[in-house]
């Protein structure tokens, strides 16, 4: 597994690119993760899901899929398709410095 | 300890070739070794799914497939022909069956070397229970209902088209269909839909 320099700390990430330790992350990680995704600047929405994220993963040891985040964290599907365009995701959860979700669905 | 990169790994988001130029100082390493050209399709990836079967069973590998397809950013439309057209009538779309007549793939989950006749399939109430349970066996992964995976689809910026003919056939108004199809078209219109796409029929 890789380690990388991301704002100007040691990151560990996978082959990919998503961080692999959750405590690595803080909330001054993702404005520069976002950046990476093609997100420029993260608004209060943005940190509602990624929060909502962050705080979902540790129970359950695995990110929300899109489902999960639209029906457990209540919000709207265009929504969440409108503030992580293209692949919503893999975005968010790359932003959130978690893991690409594995569910299906 | 091994050494730190200095230029982050970013995954594949599938946007555009990064617009900054700032950040595009040139990637060490061996990813930079040249990659073979990707598949030839030009343009942003498109993909049609031909949903053509009514039983519990088989609606979902479309819808399932459609979803992931929205989730990766790729332009998705299903087409729901003959008995695919179940999935989309308001009449039949809550009440898909589960059969095992015809299915040698059937067995318990429970007891999968244990065999289980073709003629069961047939008696009464079987397909009646065969689809309580696969319905409870989806309910348990949280697998949604038929209904919810379209408004989530929709919702997604999917597209759902009725075929023509079977609309014809079922003697079906606009109004026994789900709200979300977004017309009733004709082979000739599918086939121009579906240009420049990856048709998958199901």
């Amino acid at each position: 597994m890789p380690t990388t320099r991301i704002g100007g700390r040691p990151i560990d990430v996978n082959d990919e690119g998503f961080l692999t330790v959750y405590e690595q992350w803080d909330e001054d990680l993702a404005p520069i993760l976002a950046g990476y995704a093609g997100i420029d600047e993260l608004t209060e929405d943005h940190w509602k899901v990624i929060r909502f994220l962050r705080a979902d993963y540790p129970a359950r040891k695995e990110t929300a899929t899109l489902r999960r985040v639209s029906t457990v964290g209540g919000f709207d599907m265009k929504e969440l398709f409108r503030l992580f365009p293209g692949k919503p995701a893999k975005k968010m959860s790359y932003i959130a410095g978690l893991p690409k979700p594995k569910g299906c669905v | 300890m091994t050494d730190i990169l200095d230029n982050p790994i970013i995954p594949d988001f599938g946007d555009k070739p990064a617009p900054k130029a700032d950040a595009a100082a040139p990637v060490p390493g061996p990813a930079a070794a040249p990659a073979p050209a990707p598949v030839a399709a030009a343009g942003p990836r498109k993909i049609v799914f031909i949903a053509s079967k009514g039983n519990l069973d088989m609606a979902y590998p479309a819808l399932i497939m459609a979803n992931a397809a929205l989730g990766e950013g790729v332009e998705t439309h299903i087409f729901f022909t003959f008995w695919g057209f179940d999935l989309i009538t308001e009449r039949t779309m809550d009440d898909l069956k589960f059969t095992m007549l015809g299915n040698t793939a059937m067995h318990l989950p429970m007891a999968p070397k244990v065999p289980i006749p073709q003629l069961l399939g047939a008696l009464p109430g079987v397909t009646f229970a065969t689809t309580k349970f696969m319905r409870k066996q989806l309910d348990d992964l949280e697998i949604p209902s038929v209904r919810e995976m379209l408004d989530i689809i929709v919702a997604s910026g999917g597209h759902l088209w009725g075929c023509k003919l079977s609309f014809d056939m079922n003697g079906l108004a606009e109004d026994d269909l789900y709200d979300g199809v977004e017309g009733v078209i004709s082979a000739s219109d599918f086939i121009e839909l579906s240009e420049g796409a990856q048709v998958i029929f199901v």
